[in-house]
């Protein structure tokens, strides 16, 4: 078994010269704590030179009051008995500092969240201030001095997700002279918001105000795109980051091809119904997912192509000008190092088929909000008539059912989408201005407007367009044999069953994660929540960093957003990711698990244990590099000091700095 | 004179720290048995120094950190839990009762819980009264 003497290293605790100053707190500590009394009884502890009680430790003469001792007793540690080290810990760090002492010298002991506070008696509060006091000063006689780690930062990002958020990230950073690495999974950028028809609150064309931005991010010269490209591995840290991306075959070489067109002219197949059309539309096997995309070159669908899954076709390679066409294309791995991370994976709509009452996604004619986006849109399979999907023709009823999904945390999502409200009033507008003849009924649970423009959007809606706003849930959508919609619901406010005869449906799905996006979550060691929409490290005061240093957020990966919320937050993660550029090396806390290779036998506890992967095998080698023994060794970097590995191992080889075994050992000592 | 037990509790940083951080800003009161050891993480916590606790007098020893999947390490308390789970058979060999040592997860903000929890760990060592009287393992480990 393990040994710890009760008093390590005598020599060194001989040799200790600490001080401790009891802070009263005006009245907080003082009233409850004999301070005084505790001063003269620190004053005792072996190894303590000096002990003092002041009124506010934490105010300027306070610290200056440390900073003397410092100086003048020389002392190699300090205790502040005060409030948590939580709130003032590095305050009085960095008083250390100041006055020559290396901060982790300086301890905190808790008297009072943790006694002041909490106990009402006086001598048993005092007893405990004591037994913390003494507890503290134990572990400072056994504190060493520790220097923050420097890790070099690699003044580039990487953005994973082209759409509004990661255009906008990417476009920040560069302009504020960081480098960009833009990945997009699909074959070109702009996300969701390149099929949108128009955009609220103010109906202008989304093509229009977002294709600008997609060419500049393309022809910025320190954005580099990687399009129809996947996140496959993480390596590294904050500062330094080694991400391996699959650049997925394209089978068009984009260096030789001019986005002439011809190919996917002439491709035979051209009934495959379109994603970027939410299937509305239909595309070719060779295809560029819309007019406007960026890149403006062709990928093949291998699922699709008949060149590629019977080797029969191959009519694009001969119409192929340029010679562009590489059936024997593969996907390849590229590395790319970034210093900080954006994730902005985005969203997709919740798919409605759960809800069996409103068709279970087998009604041709009820259909989603993108479905109905493209539909409204100029350049949409329909050219911006609103037909019906199933037969092409106008309809003249359009039910709008809002909150499918959202708020119903039985079938749906228990949170509301944020976005649905806003987007409703839109396409009752969008249609009413297509179809004047035509009649929107909306469904609604609530209207949700805030936000700048937004109420006064709907009643917009309402008051000039005339939809017609029903607040009440429907219970069931089925097509009777004359293909007309029976949509049956209830008008809650003047409490009656209601019937509506519709032509069209539109479901305002919830906003759900990306598919995929908790696997690109664990790759970067970022936290998903129930949704599994992406964690932000706080809430309220940190809501774009992560739990993971260097990887930060932007976007409806994180929680629904609309296009300017998805904006602003994108530009705080840029600013963050340029604030983590604007010096050349990162300090990090000292607080890291290291290995004493000496006595390591490499049982590799501490490398499955590591939640970080900062434990890896070493290999010790001679030096004609014949390999001598293995052993564990913490990265720096990446370790973030847990001390899961020290409490593994099996031969006492691992220890955590500013949590040693020793030290721990000693404060519990410091309690008989 | 009664008896008055002495618990010494190992908790994480992040999470129960924090939370006994808030019931001292509620103004909420336990008894005054309780001395807490900060650690980063429940992850951290070597069996060793639970039972260097009971060697050093301690009638109780009570571990508290983050809610399973709310570790700031990611998964420092699950490998703690796994760890305990071991342990009280450890404990049975050693001979100490294994209802001396407690555990129990803590949020941050969970300034009440954390109260009532010392507050039930108080009353029921001092029911269970001293660990050195009651126990064979008092003995030197």
């Amino acid at each position: 078994m393990r040994r710890f003497p009760k008093y390590v290293n005598a020599g060194r605790a001989l040799m200790a010269r600490i001080g401790v100053f009891i802070c009263h707190c005006g009245e907080n500590i003082g009233r409850t704590v004999d301070c005084p009394a505790a001063a003269a009884e620190a004053a005792k502890l072996p190894g303590v030179v000096l002990s003092l009680d002041y009124k506010y430790m934490c105010s300027d003469p306070g610290q200056q009051m440390i900073n003397k001792a410092i100086a003048e007793k020389l002392l190699t540690g300090a205790v502040v008995a005060a409030c948590s080290p939580r709130m003032h810990e590095r305050t009085f760090r960095s008083a250390a500092a100041q006055a020559g002492l290396n901060p982790y010298l300086l301890e905190m002991a808790n008297v009072r969240e943790h006694c002041s506070w909490v106990h009402s008696e006086r001598a048993a509060a005092t007893a405990k201030a004591n037994d913390l006091i003494r507890v503290m000063v134990e572990k400072v006689r056994r504190n060493k001095a520790l220097f923050p780690i420097r890790v070099p930062v690699e003044p580039t990002a990487l953005v994973v997700g082209g759409g509004i958020a990661g255009i906008q990230a990417a476009l920040d950073i560069a302009a504020g002279g960081g480098k960009v690495v833009l990945v997009e999974r699909s074959p070109s950028i702009g996300g969701h918001m390149a099929r949108l028809s128009e955009t609220f609150p103010t109906l202008d064309c989304s093509q229009c105000i977002l294709t600008p931005r997609m060419v500049e991010a393309a022809s910025h010269p320190d954005i580099r795109l990687m399009t129809y490209s996947e996140v496959e591995a993480v390596e590294g840290f904050v500062g330094s980051f080694e991400v391996t991306v699959r650049r997925k075959a394209r089978y068009v070489d984009p260096e030789k091809c001019t986005g002439c067109g011809d190919c996917f002219n002439k491709c035979p197949l051209k009934k495959i119904p379109s994603e970027f059309d939410a299937g509305l539309g239909s595309r070719r096997a060779i295809y560029v997912p819309f007019p406007q995309a960026v890149p403006n070159k062709p990928v093949i669908d291998a699922a699709n192509c008949t060149m590629l899954t019977k080797g029969k076709c191959g009519l694009c390679a001969k119409v192929c000008a340029r010679g562009a066409i590489d059936y024997k294309d593969q996907d390849r791995l590229e590395k790319v190092k970034a210093g900080a991370v954006v994730l902005a994976a985005g969203f997709e709509l919740w798919d409605h088929s759960a809800y069996g009452e409103y068709g279970g996604g087998r009604l041709k004619d009820v259909i989603d909000g993108f479905a109905f986006e493209r539909l409204a849109s100029a350049s949409g399979p329909t050219g911006g008539e609103i037909r019906r999907p199933s037969d092409g023709s106008e309809p003249k009823t359009v039910v709008f059912i809002q909150c499918c999904g959202s708020r119903d945390d039985k079938k749906g999502k228990g949170y509301c989408s944020k976005i649905c409200c806003m987007y409703t009033a839109k396409h009752a507008m969008l249609y009413r201005h297509k179809v004047h003849d035509g009649r929107a009924v909306v469904f609604y649970m609530d209207v949700r407007a805030a936000g700048k423009g937004y109420e006064e959007f709907v009643r917009r809606a309402i008051e000039a367009d005339g939809a017609e706003y029903v607040r009440g849930r429907v219970s069931r959508v089925y097509r009777r044999r004359d293909g007309k919609l029976v949509v049956k619901g209830a008008d809650t406010l003047v409490g009656r069953p209601m019937t509506v005869e519709a032509d069209l449906v539109v479901l305002a799905d919830a906003m759900v994660p990306r598919r995929g996006a908790e696997k690109l979550a664990q790759l970067f060691g970022v936290g998903c929540d129930t949704d599994g929409f992406y964690s932000e490290a706080h809430p309220k005061l940190r809501p774009v960093e992560t739990a993971a240093a260097g990887v930060f957020l932007a976007g409806a990966c994180q929680a629904p957003k609309d296009i300017p919320d998805s904006v602003a937050q994108a530009s705080a993660a840029a600013a963050k990711a340029l604030g983590l550029f604007a010096k050349p090396e990162l300090e990090r806390e000292p607080v890291i698990a290291r290995v004493n290779k000496n006595l390591c036998v490499h049982c590799r506890a501490c490398i499955n244990a590591c939640p970080y992967g900062a434990a890896k095998d070493f290999e010790i080698k001679d030096r004609a590099g014949k390999l001598l023994r293995v052993v564990a060794e913490v990265n720096e970097g990446l370790c973030q000091g847990c001390g899961t590995c020290a409490a593994v191992c099996r031969s006492n080889s691992v220890d955590l700095d500013g949590f040693s075994d020793e030290q721990v050992c000693a404060q519990i000592a410091a309690l008989e | 004179m009664t008896f008055e037990p002495r618990i010494t509790a190992f908790v994480c940083n992040w999470c129960t720290y924090a939370g006994a951080d808030l019931t001292g800003t509620s103004r909420l009161s336990y008894a005054p048995n309780i001395r807490i050891v900060k650690l980063p993480c429940t992850g951290r916590i070597d069996p060793l120094f639970v039972l260097k606790a009971f060697e050093g007098g301690a009638d109780a020893v009570l571990i508290s950190g983050c809610h399973p999947g709310d570790c700031h390490y990611a998964s420092g308390n699950y490998h703690a839990r796994r760890r305990w789970s071991l342990f009280r058979k450890l404990l049975a060999f050693t001979g100490i009762d294994e209802n001396r040592v407690f555990f129990s997860w803590v949020s941050a903000a969970e300034g009440q819980k954390f109260a009532n929890l010392v507050n039930k760990v108080t009353e029921q060592v001092r029911a269970a009264g001293p660990f050195g009287e009651r126990n064979l393992a008092r003995r030197r480990l």
